[in-house]
């Protein structure tokens, strides 16, 4: 298929991947000393995953998969909160469909969904304002989920609601942003992570400038990387190169889509709308400051946090769940005390597990060829 | 224009006006016994109802539908020679089905089509040959008669076409609501001949995995059909019935060791179900699997993955190595395995898994499915 095949080509995988052998020797790691490289987004840790490619690399990297996994940090007062408005007599609800299996604290979406709620799966939110126009006697309620890729969509949705004068729309916004979680993730002590896979899509809109900070300030390099199996091994070489030469910056490997100042208009149209909250609570890693993005008072009358009385509780993770561990490299997906016993992807507890982009439910799905491989075989 | 002019009633005769003559009850009584035609435009309640419109629907719009010998012999049940299907080998394969497929008509085929070609096909995979269905209606209160018309027509073509008798069945109506427009279970009997033993149980180490063509066809069809995506594309539904194909497999002396036909979870599925039930390893090539561009490009934009969409004319059966190419050959000179594959092989260990070797030359796990197959956001 054209413009995919061309970033899946294997001859040109089998040369990066020599390549970045070649690279950790020459750094000197192994096994026991890997290097532990974060990808941020989920859609990275997916591509891991459906090619193989954690099984290809040389023992001396690590990959740890990040939180950039929107449906996965969701916190489960946020759910509680969607169904509290899923739950009004003259609501549809509108959401994306992978959002409907999150647990919150008592059931997801889809369960509330069998029992009688107007939930209804869109696949961007102007289909949302669509159905509200069609339907000027209920009250569509859309679910913004998602960093910076998905909140400038929702945004333009609001304007345009808004230049229609439409009063049946609603956004509720639970979006959420990409700098001040990496810097919480940094200003950790737990956080044992020698270098990023910055994530493209978010950097698209936001552009390379905002993570200068970050980078310098905590002497990580960072690539920002596409989502092809050769994107992510090109940015690997490329963030290797930096080791090597002891540099620490931040680099475009995703030039095709990636500009260093980001897309203008989506930057308006998200300070235009949203404003940062104070503190938002993540599944797995807890309260960060201004990581959430809350609507502007001048909208208010879109925002549905205004419309409706929401609980707004906010729950802490059950006790025995580490995924903040796992999030910040600290410990493994299987060395987590609940790891395929009482959390799985049938009944997941945490953020890891919820969505097949987890890494939890990326090791439980997958990770047992790998384990099968380096464990001694049992004897019969 | 019909004319309004008044017409004098004529004086009749006076014994005629005391006695109605007996050819009057006559012309009734023929008349209540004459197969009705029904001219409703739409199923009522009535139609369930047991009675003299229920009698109607069931002779003027389903038994012509269907018409076959079996269905003329008009009692509560169908009835078979035992002797008749003991020609056809010496154990009963007995299966049922249930379709509620919404939209009711898509690209390549219907509601009516999918019943019939589902069932012959959950025969057709023990190596049986599908002789008998039966049809059971639950039809929506409201349900336009010409869509029960079309669709009917439809089971009654593709049971002709793939040489079943639909034999005995069921009608009820239910009020608006409480189905969605028409639901359709199917069952079926099929006679196995006494040299197949297919079963997921009997794989084998070195035995090769084969499937008879492009994946997932069915289930993008119907997601483009539900008109939600707002795309447009030119994939149609694979249905089709897979007992011919399988018929020239046994023929040509192929012994499946298991077969199974590609529904609802898609290949991942039916091959995770093999593997456990086998205890043993089968390793897929990724770049073995048939896939329409156009159903890649689908799953690219949505997320999906082509191994877990469903299939309505798609099976995977596993063949002793030896027999490999031959069996591949077969298939590909049947209209319906003209893109067959060898996709992969068993192997012992690890036991109970399914591996997948992409193009790049990674290796991963392909599990099953836990949930409906949901878009990713990002």
């Amino acid at each position: 298929m054209k413009y995919v095949d061309e970033f899946r080509d294997p001859a040109t995988g089998q040369q990066l991947l020599q390549q970045i052998a070649r690279q950790v020797r020459e750094l000197g790691r192994d096994a026991q000393h890997p290097l532990k490289i974060m990808e941020v987004c989920g859609g990275h840790t997916h591509t891991l995953f459906k090619f193989g490619i954690e099984s290809m690399l040389p023992e001396g990297i690590e990959m740890v998969h990040g939180p950039g996994c929107p449906v996965c940090v969701l916190p489960v007062g946020c759910v509680d909160d969607a169904i509290a408005i899923a739950t009004q007599p003259n609501v549809i609800f509108t959401t994306y469909g992978d959002t409907l299996r999150v647990p919150g604290s008592q059931k997801s979406l889809l369960q509330c969904k069998a029992e009688g709620a107007d939930i209804r799966t869109v696949y961007s939110p102007s289909d949302a304002l669509a159905l509200a126009r069609q339907s000027p006697d209920r009250d569509v309620v859309f679910f913004g989920i998602g960093f910076e890729t998905t909140a400038p969509s929702a945004a333009l949705t609001l304007l345009q609601a808004h230049e229609e004068g439409l009063s049946n729309f609603f956004l509720f916004s639970t979006h959420i942003t990409i700098i001040p979680t990496l810097q919480a993730l940094l200003d950790d002590p737990l956080l044992q992570i020698d270098g990023f896979i910055g994530p493209g899509h978010v950097t698209m809109v936001i552009g390379v400038e905002p993570y200068l900070a970050l980078c310098e300030a905590h002497h990580k390099p960072i690539v920002i990387s596409g989502f092809e199996p050769l994107d992510l091994l090109q940015s690997l070489v490329m963030l290797l190169e930096q080791f090597q030469t002891g540099r620490c910056t931040v680099e475009n490997q995703y030039k095709r889509v990636v500009q260093n100042s980001g897309n203008r208009i989506a930057q308006q149209a998200l300070e235009k709308v949203f404003l940062p909250r104070e503190r938002f609570e993540w599944r797995g890693l807890g309260s960060i400051p201004n990581s959430g993005l809350q609507i502007r008072p001048e909208y208010a009358h879109l925002d549905a946090e205004k419309r409706f009385l929401l609980p707004s509780r906010s729950v802490p993770d059950p006790k025995a769940c580490q995924c903040g561990e796992v999030l910040k490299g600290a410990i493994k997906p299987w060395q987590c005390k609940v790891f395929g016993t009482a959390c799985t992807p049938e009944t997941p507890i945490g953020a890891c597990m919820v969505s097949s982009e987890g890494a939890c439910a990326a090791y439980y799905n997958y990770g047992r060829l790998a384990t099968t491989r380096t464990l001694p075989q049992e004897r019969p | 224009m019909t004319d309004t002019k008044p017409t004098p009633t004529p004086v009749p005769d006076s014994t005629e006006a005391r006695y109605p003559s007996p050819q009057l009850w006559d012309r009734i009584e023929g008349a209540r016994r004459r197969a009705g035609r029904v001219r409703d435009t739409v199923i009522t309640q009535a139609h369930g109802g047991g009675g003299k419109a229920m009698r109607d629907l069931i002779d003027d719009v389903i038994r012509s539908a269907f018409d076959n010998p079996n269905l003329q012999i008009q009692e509560d049940q169908a009835r078979f020679s035992l002797a008749e299907m003991a020609l056809h080998g010496d154990r009963l394969a007995f299966t049922t089905d249930g379709y509620v497929v919404s939209p009711l008509f898509f690209p390549g085929g219907d509601i009516g089509k999918l019943a019939v070609n589902g069932t012959i096909n959950d025969l057709a995979v023990s190596g049986a040959r599908p002789l008998y269905l039966s049809c059971s209606l639950i039809l929506e209160e409201g349900l336009p008669m010409d869509t029960l018309r079309e669709i009917l027509a439809s089971m009654g073509q593709a049971a002709r076409q793939a040489g079943v008798q639909i034999v005995t069945g069921d009608t009820k109506v239910v009020p608006r609501g409480a189905a969605d427009k028409i639901f359709i279970s199917t069952a079926g009997i099929g006679v196995i001949p006494a040299s197949q033993q297919i079963a997921a149980h009997q794989l084998q180490p070195n035995d090769a995995i084969l499937i008879n063509g492009y994946l997932g066809d069915h289930g993008a069809a119907i997601l483009i059909a539900r008109g939600e995506l707002q795309l447009e594309t030119t994939i149609e539904s694979d249905c089709a019935p897979l007992h011919g194909l399988i018929a020239a497999l046994l023929d040509a002396k192929i012994t499946p060791r298991a077969m199974r036909d590609l529904t609802r979870g898609g290949l991942a599925a039916t091959l995770n179900e093999i593997a456990q039930a086998s205890n043993l390893h089968i390793a897929i090539d990724a770049t073995k699997i048939p896939i329409r561009t156009e159903v890649q490009g689908f799953c690219e934009i949505l997320g999906f993955d082509p191994v877990h969409l469903a299939n309505e004319g798609k099976l995977a059966l596993a063949v002793p190595a030896e027999q490999a190419q031959t069996a591949l050959a077969v298939m590909r000179a049947h209209p319906l395995g003209q893109h067959a594959a060898i996709i992969g092989s068993c192997r012992p260990e690890p036991k109970g898994i399914v591996t997948l070797q992409n193009g790049f030359g990674g290796e991963r796990i392909l599990a099953m499915l836990v949930g409906e197959q949901l878009p990713r956001i990002c």
